[in-house]
C-alpha cells in the first residue's frame, strides 16, 4: 500500500512535469467552439477536451456553442448562415473528407494549418488514409481528432445467446436469424429513421457489402456506375431489411431506437461506432459487434474535426485548442468518451475498451473507404439528394425507379454516368 | 378634419424610418430571394449567373417538391375545416353563459402561448404508437384502456396518415384562439337582435343559424386568413413532431426549403421555394388586404 502511494507520487509529480514543459499560458479573453455534439459519450468527451484546454489555460473562457440534431443536420445550417455573414465561430466541428474540402476549403472559408501539422509532428502520427482526407493542394486543413467506423453491425448478445444464434457472416444468414427473432416476438432489426439520414446510412453499408471497396468508393468518383446490378442487388437485399424493422421508426431518432436493444426487445442494428458511445453513456455492456455482413476488411471510415476559418476573432486560443484537439492526451480523453478512435497511432492503446481496441486494429489491417453520410465521400449537394431517395426508397420500395433516382441524382452532381 | 401642411410633414416624418425599414428589411429581402430564386447558386459561394425559370421547372419535377405540396394543401383543409367548426362550437357553448367561463376561456386558450416546437415534442411521444413488443403508447394506449382500441393508429408513423397526425397538435393549438375570435364576435353582436328573433319564436337553432352565424361571417374570412397563412407556413411543428417523415409522408415545402438550402447547399432552389410559398400566400392575403383597405375608407 505505501509503496503505491509511492509511485502515484511519483506519477503525478511526472503529470506535473509533463504539463509543465506545455508551459500554462498567459492567454486570456475568450473561444467559441461549434459543434453538434450534445448527446451522451460525445458531450462528455467533448468536455473532457474543454477540461485539458481549461488546465492549460485557465484565463480563456470557452463558449461551448453546440446545436443539437443528428448527424449536424441543424448545426450546419446555423454553421452556414454565420459562415456567410462574416460571422464565424472560432473553430467548428466538420467532417474530414468532402465536407470540409468542397463546402469549405475549395470556396476560400479556411485557413490551411500544414505549419502547425508539421511543428507539432502530426504528420508523422496520423496514418496517411486521414492525412489524405484533411488535405486539399498539397496543405492540411484541419485537425482529425477521431476516427469512427460506420460499418458496424450491433447486437444484443442476451438475445443471441438465448436463441443460440451466431451473428451473422452474409445478409443470407443475416435474413435467417431475423426470420427466428421475428417468430419470437423480437425485433429483428432496429431502426430510427426521424432525422431523415438514418436509413441512408444503412444502406450505405450494403452498398459496400454488394459492390466490394473499390467498386463503392468509384461510386463517389464515376468509376463505377449507379445502374451497376450491384447498386440493384444491394437494394433488393435493402427492401428486404426494412420489413424486419420496428414498424415505429419514423417516430425514433437513432439514439431513441437504440433502447429497443438495451430494453432486449431488438436484437441488431447498423450504425457507426458513436453507439459504443451512447452505450457507455447508458452503462449498457451487453452489447456485440461485427462488420456489416458481406464487409469484413473494409473499414467505412470518417473523421471528425476542427479548422481555422479565415476571420475568426481568437485565432491564438483556436491555434492552442487545435494543439490540444491533436495532442496525446487530447485525443485519448476525448475518444476514451466518445468511443471512437484517435486519428494519432502513437496512443496507449490499454487505456482504451475492447470495442475500440478492436477497430484499432481494423483501422491498421482493413481497406478504407469513404462514408458518404458522413461527409467523406461525396460533396453535401449529392449527399443530401442521395439521403432523400433512399428516405422515399423506405416507402415505396421500387427497385427500378429508385436506381433511376440514384443515376440522375450522380449526374445532377457533375459524375457522368 | 383637415391637416395643415405643416400636421402632413410631420406625420411623414413620423412614419419615415418604419417605412424605410420595412422597404429594406422586407420587401428589399423579398427581391432580393425573388433575384436568388432565378440564379445558378449552389454551392456556398454565391454564383449569380442569370438562369431563368429553371430553378421553378426542375422543382415541379422534383417527387419530394411534390409529395409536400400535396401535403401542404391536404394540411391546410383539414386543419383549417376542423380549427374553425372545434372554435366556433366551444364559442357557442361559452356564449351560453357557463359558470366558470373564465376559466373554460383560458384553459382553451392556453395552448397557443406555447410554441409549436414544444408542442411538437410533446405530440410526437403522444402519437408515438408503439410496437408489438411495446405494446401501445401514448394516445394509442388511452384509447385501448376506454375501449376505443379500433380507432388506433400508426399516426405519423404509418405513410398513409403521415400529415394528417400532425393536423391534430396544430388543431389543439390553434382552435383555442379561433374561439376567443368567435366569442369577441359573437359578443360584439347586439342582443337585440336575437332578443327580437326570439320574440318572434325562432328557436335557439334558428337564431345562430339565421342571426349570429351570418354576421360572424367576417370573423370567419379573419380566421381563414390567419389559420391559412400559419398553414402555409408551417415548419417549426413539423420539424419537432416528425420530420419529413416515411418516404417525405409528413414532409412539407418549408421544411424541403430549409433541407434543400442548408444542408444541400442549393441556395436557388431554396429560394425558388420561398417564393413559391410567398406566392401561394400572396394569393389568400392580397383580395383580403384589399377588401379591408376599401372597407377603410
Amino acid at each position: 500500500m505505501k509503496r503505491f502511494k509511492g509511485l502515484s507520487l511519483l506519477l503525478s509529480v511526472l503529470l506535473v512535469l509533463s504539463l509543465g514543459t506545455l508551459a500554462f499560458s498567459q492567454e486570456k479573453g475568450v473561444i467559441e467552439i461549434f459543434s453538434w455534439w450534445t448527446a451522451g459519450g460525445e458531450a462528455e468527451g467533448l468536455q473532457a477536451l474543454f477540461d485539458i484546454y481549461n488546465r492549460l489555460y485557465p484565463d480563456v473562457e470557452i463558449i461551448n456553442a453546440t446545436v443539437a440534431g443528428g448527424a449536424g443536420a441543424h448545426a450546419k445550417a446555423v454553421l452556414k448562415t454565420r459562415m456567410l455573414g462574416g460571422d464565424p465561430p472560432d473553430t467548428f466541428q466538420v467532417h474530414a473528407g468532402k465536407e470540409l474540402i468542397d463546402t469549405w476549403v475549395k470556396t476560400g472559408f479556411m485557413e490551411p494549418l500544414t505549419d502547425l501539422f508539421e511543428s507539432e509532428g502530426w504528420v508523422e502520427v496520423m496514418p496517411k488514409g486521414i492525412l489524405d482526407i484533411v488535405s486539399y493542394e498539397g496543405d492540411y486543413w484541419s485537425v482529425p481528432v477521431n476516427i469512427h467506423k460506420a460499418n458496424v453491425l450491433w447486437y444484443n448478445k442476451q438475445i443471441f445467446a438465448d436463441n443460440g444464434l451466431n451473428p451473422p457472416q452474409t445478409f443470407d444468414e443475416f435474413f435467417e436469424i431475423a426470420d427466428k427473432l421475428q417468430e419470437q416476438g423480437i425485433i429483428p432489426f432496429v431502426l430510427g429513421t426521424k432525422d431523415g439520414w438514418e436509413a441512408a446510412h444503412v444502406f450505405e453499408t450494403v452498398l459496400i457489402a454488394k459492390l466490394g471497396a473499390e467498386g463503392y468508393s468509384g461510386l463517389w468518383t464515376g468509376e463505377t456506375k449507379w445502374s451497376d446490378p450491384g447498386v440493384t442487388e444491394a437494394l433488393e437485399t435493402f427492401k428486404k431489411m426494412v420489413t424486419y424493422v420496428n414498424p415505429d421508426h419514423a417516430a425514433f431518432t437513432w439514439d431513441e431506437a437504440y433502447e429497443y436493444i438495451i430494453d432486449g426487445k431488438g436484437a441488431m442494428s447498423i450504425m457507426g461506432d458513436w453507439v459504443a458511445g451512447y452505450f457507455f453513456s447508458k452503462e449498457y455492456t451487453d452489447f456485440g459487434w461485427v462488420p456489416v455482413p458481406e464487409t469484413a476488411g473494409i473499414f467505412d471510415a470518417l473523421s471528425d474535426s476542427f479548422g481555422l476559418p479565415k476571420g475568426c476573432k481568437n485565432r491564438d486560443n483556436v491555434i492552442n485548442f487545435l494543439k490540444v484537439l491533436g495532442s496525446k492526451e487530447g485525443q485519448e480523453a476525448f475518444n476514451l468518451k466518445k468511443g471512437s478512435i484517435p486519428a494519432r497511432t502513437d496512443i496507449n492503446k490499454d487505456l482504451f475498451d475492447d470495442y475500440q481496441k478492436s477497430v484499432m486494429e481494423d483501422w491498421e489491417k482493413d481497406v478504407i473507404v469513404p462514408s458518404v453520410m458522413h461527409g467523406a465521400a461525396a460533396a453535401e449537394g449529392w449527399v443530401t439528394e442521395f439521403k432523400d431517395v433512399i428516405a422515399l426508397f423506405v416507402a415505396r420500395p421500387d427497385i427500378e425507379v429508385t436506381q433511376k433516382a440514384l443515376v440522375q441524382v450522380a449526374e445532377r452532381a457533375g459524375v457522368a454516368q | 378634419m383637415k391637416k395643415t401642411k405643416e400636421e402632413k410633414i410631420l406625420t411623414f416624418l413620423f412614419i419615415l424610418p418604419s417605412v424605410i425599414l420595412i422597404a429594406v428589411f422586407v420587401y428589399g429581402f423579398i427581391g432580393w430571394t425573388g433575384w436568388i430564386s432565378l440564379t445558378n447558386w449552389k454551392d456556398v459561394v454565391p454564383d449569380f449567373t442569370f438562369v431563368g425559370f429553371r430553378n421553378y421547372i426542375d422543382l415541379f419535377h422534383n417527387l419530394r417538391f411534390q409529395i409536400g405540396l400535396k401535403n401542404i394543401l391536404v394540411f391546410t383543409v383539414l386543419f383549417l375545416v376542423v380549427s374553425i367548426a372545434i372554435g366556433l362550437f366551444l364559442a357557442i357553448l361559452l356564449d351560453r353563459k357557463v359558470r366558470f367561463e373564465n376559466v373554460f376561456r383560458s384553459i382553451y386558450l392556453f395552448p397557443m402561448a406555447i410554441s409549436f416546437i414544444v408542442t411538437g415534442v410533446v405530440w410526437r411521444w403522444m402519437l408515438n404508437p408503439g410496437t408489438a413488443t411495446t405494446g401501445s403508447l401514448g394516445i394509442n394506449m388511452l384509447l385501448d384502456k376506454i375501449g376505443l382500441g379500433f380507432l388506433k393508429s400508426g399516426w405519423y408513423t404509418d405513410p398513409n396518415v403521415g400529415i394528417k397526425a400532425v393536423v391534430i397538435p396544430a388543431v389543439w393549438q390553434m382552435s383555442g384562439y379561433v374561439m376567443a375570435m368567435y366569442l369577441a364576435g359573437i359578443r360584439g353582436i347586439p342582443q337585440e337582435l336575437s332578443e327580437a328573433a326570439q320574440v318572434d319564436g325562432a328557436s335557439n337553432w334558428q337564431v345562430y343559424r339565421y342571426i349570429i352565424l351570418p354576421l360572424l361571417q367576417p370573423i370567419t374570412l379573419g380566421a381563414v386568413i390567419i389559420l391559412t397563412h400559419i398553414s402555409l407556413k408551417i415548419f417549426d411543428l413539423v420539424v419537432a413532431m416528425t420530420g419529413a417523415g416515411i418516404g417525405f409522408s409528413c414532409d412539407v415545402p418549408a421544411l424541403f426549403m430549409y433541407d434543400t438550402t442548408f444542408r444541400g447547399n442549393f441556395f436557388a432552389q431554396g429560394a425558388a421555394i420561398a417564393t413559391i410559398l410567398l406566392i401561394f400566400v400572396a394569393i389568400l392575403i392580397i383580395p383580403y388586404l384589399r377588401h379591408g383597405l376599401r372597407e377603410g375608407s
